[in-house]
């Protein structure tokens, strides 16, 4: 008889393993997913993982991978200090596209001037939407205890209908022939977030990415914040008497997640994207939910599972075109990844063991 | 710099390769903001594929990439295209306008082609079709049809494409019906059954018996059988599977024949960069089968004014016409000029409501 057998202490070997096992298991599973539809799997498996990093034109596939990845780290990084302390904000991609609307608003406020301190303006105006969109959730949840998952999740349609709003209204451009979408920052100077060498892909948004990495790791580690959050995340009546103040730390985790959530939408809007549009937000705040766990809410792993996460909607779209596979079928391999890793994860909390239950 | 250098050394070096071999099939690229199977806009985008397929043969070689997202992701995708040796590309959403513009000039020697955009180079043409024109004999078999008065519109987004097809639908509405009224809804969404036929059902109980959508699903032809006695037209594509009745005619787009004329133009060599705006006459606007649930009479009255746009002796927009507010846009026999339909911001005299900002 095969049984399930809880550990007494989660497995340190598994909790590294899962994630490896998770791919595998994608790759497998995709595979044959691929196959039934008459791709050849091997193939597209190749293309999605070898061509962007090492194909013909992976000199043009590395640096998207960094545009691809970096709004995702950056948001995980921040849900992930919220998860680790059982602080659940669902709504990152609204503070996304509130950040974004705040950044792209102060910058087009200055619109033609240019002046050097527009973009650190910007830079600070996303980071204030994005966390005083977060702030609503926990601030709620202190004072009258609602519950943060609805209340953030709620806040993203609030915030798309506030996108669409600001696109055909206030921030649409003027010179734009009354199609809606905001100017093309892309071509406005001081509000660029331009590539910091051409051709790398190397954006501020990267910078910001790699920074919070490191700020995260060092919070979590060598910080007595940090030691909080992972306290009341494994242990909430300890951390209770060990003296946290949850009013605190709620407010802490939400909004530095949605500060973080917040600068991504402006870095986005101000560099790779260019426009305030109806359809800016393409989901990074939900798939950003995913790098969060499958980098097992620690940064560096964060950062590793971001670049995998990049890796499968360039090398997907890359299979879509070589080999004409349907882009549902990328969808369904990008969910296989998260579907394994939570399955695998159980291996990480429970043993599986053959016999009978041992008499204790 | 270094990277426009790579990209146009790799584009020789493949232009080089493509030069060296006579046989080599032209590739066209298409880049999709749906997926294939949305039986509407993107539906239609790889109708005209299929028709390129079909009308080359093995001399032309046609990828696709479907529901890519406006923005980086579409930036991204047309350069893969492009790095990968198409030779003519076409971007089919409005919101691929400035990424279309941005690896154009990168790739000088790939011709591309952007729907219903307006900004053009010397390797990027644009091209949209003139609903309007279907519009205004959907207006006409509207206006005869319903009874109660009341003709529900679902908007997708209020852009000028979008409240051309409005105003164009009323005026020949009113023009046979003159106690017409029209309720509109905004979906804010060009793809969505669920809010479509939230949308069609909020029209149907506000007295609606006819419903025009802007919008690309067949949620609303599903909302309006299930109401019974409401007509609607299929958008973007035929939508025949609701034929004859709710769905009594359609606006179809024909994008096959311009795909194939392009496409000829990039073998031959002809190829320059135009803007174009065709409608019935030219094929790209295609009018579906008017079906039996419609009266004689007002089929053939519908298919007058079709006629008529066909030919060129009538205009979609031709004065009198007021604007909303009262004043005056367009004189007797006066017509409407390109430039005002293609940014067209306004509705005209009857209409209630507002466009929303």
């Amino acid at each position: 008889m095969i049984r399930l057998e809880k550990r007494p202490q989660p497995s340190r070997a598994w909790s590294l393993a899962t994630p490896l096992l998770a791919v595998l298991a994608t790759m497998i599973a995709g595979g044959l997913l691929f196959a039934a539809l008459g791709k050849d799997p091997v193939e597209a498996i190749r293309t999605i993982f070898w061509e962007p990093l090492f194909g013909e034109f992976s000199f043009y596939y590395r640096p998207q991978l960094l545009v691809k990845g970096a709004p995702l780290v950056l948001i995980a990084i921040g849900l992930s200090l919220g998860f680790k302390a059982g602080i659940w904000n669902i709504g990152a991609e609204g503070q996304y596209i509130m950040g974004a609307l705040f950044g792209a608003g102060v910058g087009l406020a200055f619109y033609p001037f240019e002046a050097w301190y527009i973009f650190p303006l910007m830079v600070i105006a996303g980071g204030f939407g994005g966390w005083i969109w977060a702030m609503i959730p926990a601030f709620l949840k202190v004072r009258f205890g609602t519950n943060e998952i609805l209340v953030s999740l709620m806040l993203v349609y609030v915030a798309e209908q506030f996108l669409a709003s600001m696109s055909l209204g206030l921030l649409k451009n003027p010179e734009g022939r009354g199609f809606p979408g905001s100017r093309n920052l892309q071509q406005y100077d001081s509000a660029h977030n331009a590539e910091l060498i051409a051709g790398s892909g190397m954006h501020w948004g990267v910078v910001a990415a790699l920074i919070a990495v490191i700020f995260a790791y060092v919070l979590l580690n060598r910080h007595m914040v940090g030691y909080h959050i992972r306290l009341t995340g494994e242990a909430p009546r300890a951390a209770r008497f060990a003296g946290v103040n949850p009013t605190r730390l709620i407010l802490f985790c939400l909004g530095t997640s949605g500060m973080l959530a917040g600068l991504a939408g402006m870095f986005e809007v101000s560099g790779p994207s260019g426009q305030v549009s109806i359809d800016f937000n393409v989901g990074y705040g939900f798939t950003a939910i995913i790098v969060a766990f499958l980098g097992r809410l620690h940064p560096v792993g964060i950062l590793l599972a971001g670049g995998l996460m990049a890796l499968t909607y360039i090398g997907g779209d890359i299979a879509q075109s070589n080999l004409q596979l349907p882009s549902a079928a990328i969808q369904v391999f990008q969910g296989m990844l998260l579907f394994f890793l939570l399955a695998f994860d159980l291996l990480t909390n429970f043993r599986i063991s053959l016999g009978k239950p041992e008499v204790s | 710099m270094k990277l426009t250098n790579l990209m146009t050394s790799a584009a020789v070096a493949l232009g080089l390769a493509t030069a060296a071999l006579a046989d080599d099939p032209t590739k066209v690229g298409f880049v999709y903001v749906g997926p294939v199977g949305d039986g509407g806009w993107t539906y239609e985008h790889d109708q005209a594929r299929k028709a390129v397929v079909e009308e080359f043969g093995d001399k032309v070689e046609t990828v696709y990439v479907e529901s890519v997202a406006e923005g980086p992701d579409a930036e991204r995708v047309i350069t893969q295209m492009a790095l990968q040796g198409a030779d003519l590309i076409f971007t089919t959403s409005f919101g691929y306008m400035d990424p279309t513009i941005n690896v154009a000039a990168k790739f000088p020697d790939v011709k591309f082609e952007h729907a219903t955009g307006y900004k053009n180079a010397d390797n990027v043409s644009t091209y949209s079709a003139r609903f309007y024109e279907g519009r205004a004999v959907q207006g006409t078999i509207a206006g005869h049809m319903t009874k109660s008065n009341v003709v529900g519109y679902i908007g997708s987004y209020p852009i000028p494409e979008v409240i051309r097809g409005i105003n164009s639908a009323y005026i020949h509405a009113k023009k046979v019906n003159p106690d017409v009224e029209f309720k509109i809804v905004w979906a804010f969404t060009w793809f969505d059954p669920a809010k479509e036929a939230d949308a069609a059902k909020v029209l149907i109980e506000q007295g609606a018996d006819v419903i025009l959508q802007h919008t690309d699903s067949t949620a609303p032809q599903a909302a309006a059988q299930a109401a019974g006695n409401v007509i609607t037209f299929g958008q973007a594509s035929d939508m025949a599977e609701y034929a004859p009745a709710p769905r009594v005619s359609s606006i179809i787009d024909n994008w096959a024949p311009y795909y194939i004329a392009r496409t000829q133009a990039v073998m031959d060599g002809t190829w320059e960069s135009k803007s174009t705006w065709d409608g019935i006459g030219a094929g790209m606007v295609g009018i579906g089968e008017i079906s039996d649930a419609v009266p004689a009479d007002v089929k053939e009255a519908a298919l007058a004014i079709k006629a008529a746009l066909a030919d060129g002796s009538y205009h979609a927009f031709t004065g009198p016409l007021n604007k909303q507010d009262g004043s005056a846009w367009l004189a007797e026999g006066e017509t409407a000029d390109d430039g005002t339909l293609a940014g067209m911001n306004f509705y005209v005299e009857g209409i209630e409501g507002d466009i929303p900002q």
